[in-house]
Parts: C-alpha cells; sequence; structure tokens
C-alpha cells in the first residue's frame, strides 16, 4: 500500500507515493536525494537525524514520513543562503572547530539552532544539558559547546 | 519494518472503529515508544491510526482544584506550560525530564500512559496524584489502571482522550535515571493533599505502584526521616544488569525521601 505524501521541505512543496513505514528520514535521503541528514543509531538515541519539523526539532528516523503531511521541514542543507553563505550556527561550528569526523555535525547544528529558538540566554551548563540527545563519539563536546554558545550569540545579534 | 495500513480519522469515533475493525490495529500518538518498537519487530501491528488530526485532544486547563491535560499534549507542551509551572511544578519537572528535547517534541502523555512501560515517568504521576484517565467511553480512577507490564485497564478500541490531575498541595518526583536511556531505575512520585499522602513508585516492579506504609508514616509526619526505615520487600522487584532487586529496593527509599525532602522544603 503506497500513500501519497506531500510537504514542504525546506521551504519547496515536495510530494512522492510512500510506503506508510517509511521513517522521515529515509524520504529525506532516498526520495529527495538529501543525505545532509544522517541515520547513526536508528533507535532515536544518537541524534544525528534531526531536523525542524514546523520549526521544532525531532528525530527524523522516528517519525513517518507520512506523519509529516502537509508540515514544513527543515533539514541541514536548508539553513545555508542560496549564495552558500553559512548560517551563523553552521560559521560558528566553523570557527570553534565544533567536529571531528562530521557524522554527528548536521544534527547537532539543527538542535543548536532549536536551542537558540527556545533558549537565547542558554548558558554553558544548560546547552550541555539540552544536547543529551546528540552524541559525538569524537570530539569530547567541548568545541561543540563552545560553538553552540557562540552560535547562540551570533544569531541574537542578528535578531 | 513490517508493513502496516495507516488511518488519520478525523474523530474519535472513526478512530475508534479503525482500531477495533483492523486485524491488529495499533493508536498512533507521538510513536516515541511505538516507532521504535516496529522497528525491532517487538510490536507489528497491521493498522495505525493516528490521532494527530483528532481534534480536542491536546491542551492544558486549569479548573478549580484539578489541572486537565489532553492525551495529545506533548511533554514540551507540559514541561513549558506557566499554568503546569504554577499549578503542579512536580508535574512540569517530571516532563522535563522525559527523554531529550527532540523526543519531548513529539511525545505525548496519552501515548504513555497508555503504553505503561515500568519504567516511564507519567504513570508515576498519574497514580501519585490521584489523577482521573478519561477515555472515550468513561473515566478511570488511576488506582484502576495500571494492571501490569504494559497492560491497562483500557479496552479494545477504546482511547484515553484526557487526564485529569488533582492539585496538591505540595509535591515532588525524584528518579534515579538509567544514565544512557534516561528511564527510571526507580522513580518516586510524592503528592500531599490536606492530611492525605500519596507515594507512587516507578521503574521497580511490572508497573507503577504505591507504598502504603510511607503514605501512613507520612500521613502523621510529613518528613524524609519519618519513612527512612521503610524498606519494601525485594520479591517482586525487577531486577536486570543495570540494578538488581536488592539495589531497586534500596533506591526506593532512596528516592521517596528525597522526594517527601524537597516537596516539604
Amino acid at each position: 500500500m503506497s500513500i501519497k505524501v506531500s510537504m514542504n521541505v525546506n521551504g519547496k512543496p515536495v510530494s512522492a507515493d510512500v510506503e506508510p513505514r517509511t521513517l522521515l528520514v529515509q524520504y529525506l535521503r532516498e526520495h529527495l536525494g538529501l543525505t545532509g541528514t544522517h541515520v547513526g543509531c536508528d533507535t532515536s538515541q544518537c541524534g544525528c537525524c534531526n531536523v525542524h519539523l514546523n520549526g521544532e526539532a525531532v528525530k527524523s528516523c522516528t517519525v513517518f514520513a507520512i506523519q509529516c503531511e502537509g508540515q514544513d521541514v527543515t533539514t541541514i542543507e536548508g539553513l545555508a543562503a542560496e549564495d552558500g553563505t553559512l548560517h551563523p550556527m553552521q560559521q560558528a561550528f566553523w570557527e570553534h572547530h565544533g567536529l571531528q569526523c562530521g557524522f554527528c555535525t548536521p544534527g547537532m547544528v539543527m538542535v543548536a539552532c532549536d536551542i537558540a529558538r527556545r533558549l537565547p540566554d542558554a548558558d554553558e551548563k544548560t546547552i550541555r544539558h539540552e544536547l543529551e540527545g546528540n552524541i559525538c563519539r569524537c570530539t569530547g563536546y567541548q568545541h561543540i559547546v563552545e560553538a553552540v554558545e557562540s552560535g547562540i550569540k551570533a544569531m541574537n545579534a542578528k535578531g | 519494518m513490517y508493513e502496516f495500513n495507516y488511518h488519520r480519522p478525523k474523530s474519535l469515533d472513526e478512530a475508534a472503529s479503525a482500531a477495533k475493525e483492523a486485524e491488529d490495529g495499533k493508536i498512533l500518538a507521538g510513536g516515541m515508544t511505538l516507532i521504535p518498537s516496529m522497528k525491532l519487530r517487538l510490536a507489528a501491528p497491521s493498522d495505525l491510526v493516528d490521532l494527530a488530526d483528532v481534534e480536542g485532544l491536546k491542551g492544558i486547563t486549569v479548573g478549580s482544584g484539578t489541572v486537565t491535560i489532553g492525551a495529545m499534549t506533548r511533554h514540551h507542551d507540559v514541561q513549558s506550560s506557566a499554568d503546569v509551572q504554577k499549578a503542579i511544578p512536580a508535574l512540569a519537572q517530571l516532563a522535563g525530564g522525559i527523554g531529550d528535547p527532540s523526543v519531548r517534541h513529539r511525545g505525548t502523555m496519552g501515548g504513555s500512559v497508555a503504553n505503561s512501560d515500568p519504567a516511564a515517568d507519567y504513570p508515576a504521576a498519574v497514580l501519585g496524584l490521584d489523577a482521573t484517565v478519561k477515555t472515550n467511553s468513561r473515566e478511570i480512577a488511576a488506582d484502576d489502571f495500571f494492571l501490569g507490564l504494559f497492560e491497562t485497564a483500557l479496552e479494545e478500541g477504546e482511547i484515553i482522550t484526557a487526564i485529569e490531575f488533582k492539585i496538591p498541595d505540595a509535591a515532588a518526583y525524584m528518579k534515579f535515571a538509567q544514565p544512557a536511556s534516561g528511564f527510571a531505575m526507580v522513580g518516586a512520585f510524592v503528592a500531599k493533599f490536606g492530611g492525605d499522602v500519596r507515594v507512587a513508585i516507578t521503574g521497580a516492579k511490572d508497573c507503577v505502584f504505591r507504598v502504603t506504609e510511607m503514605e501512613d508514616a507520612l500521613k502523621s509526619n510529613f518528613s524524609a526521616d519519618a519513612i527512612a526505615d521503610i524498606m519494601i520487600g525485594e520479591d517482586d522487584l525487577l531486577s536486570d544488569i543495570h540494578c538488581a532487586a536488592d539495589y531497586r529496593a534500596h533506591l526506593v527509599t532512596v528516592m521517596a525521601k528525597r522526594a517527601v525532602a524537597q516537596a516539604a522544603g
């Protein structure tokens, strides 16, 4: 059984016939070719698959594509400007070297933007706590936390 | 994951009949437990009935002496609700300790309560706050709702619509979280209503339960010292690689004491 699903991804309307069991992350990666969203654990623990659903961070490995009918999805590909200028949070990860292998980075950046939206005054302790659903096996988190702190400031300044 | 048929009804009646008519129908709320269970093939429903479009299942209403929360209200909404923070701060705090922020953006109160996971947080609040579980056909007292491991009083096609919590004079929830999953190895919800006290424990047995011996001691002396020597038996406690039964029994007293200390403070 296939069902037609339509949604907005990174501001553009898309639609496809999918099986109900198609996960949002499969739809993004395999149907739309948006492979920036990663699958790390596939068990909603590692956070690599985070995207924004109607502006809020969610784990796209634990949402069915059909649940997103008519909704707005933003992936890591939707953050930078069309001319390639990085989003302030991406720029902060670049400047603070908030990554090593880069596998967890898309999820980290999407969640970091979500923290900035909800908690614009977040301090280091809050940021560490808010990142509990994102696992990085390289960095030890130190530079990620510094990047998020700096990225939040940059987003606040941009308004 | 096995294939399934997907339904997205607009009304409760349609949802109930779709779930009932299916060979093995399951209600889909936030999906934070159901979808991972389906991936592991621990659950393989023939049909999923998504409640996303059913009206009237979301929202928080403060009445006289009660807070009523719609079944599809997400953990994030409960955690960040100024009304809940004011009326029952322990409930907002509990909601903010479930999973992680992205999980709290999807997971719902009704889904958690209907699932009755032995280590879930919300069942402790439902039982501790003497809540009433409202469904599409009746109202069920918390004391009659949780029956066992993933087992509740809900019948086939019965759907939780809202949960009505009594506002306590004081309450607190303390959990000893499993470090990797965040689930409660033991969680204690303590609530004081005038001269009455309720102590609900999650994570320790097949499902949430009350400790009446602690409740009786706290009725005459609402302090951590009053329950310091009360230990529950180990016999029917859960035991696993993270936490043996005797350790869980010990944690029950420790977490209950901490909850009383916070509620009394």
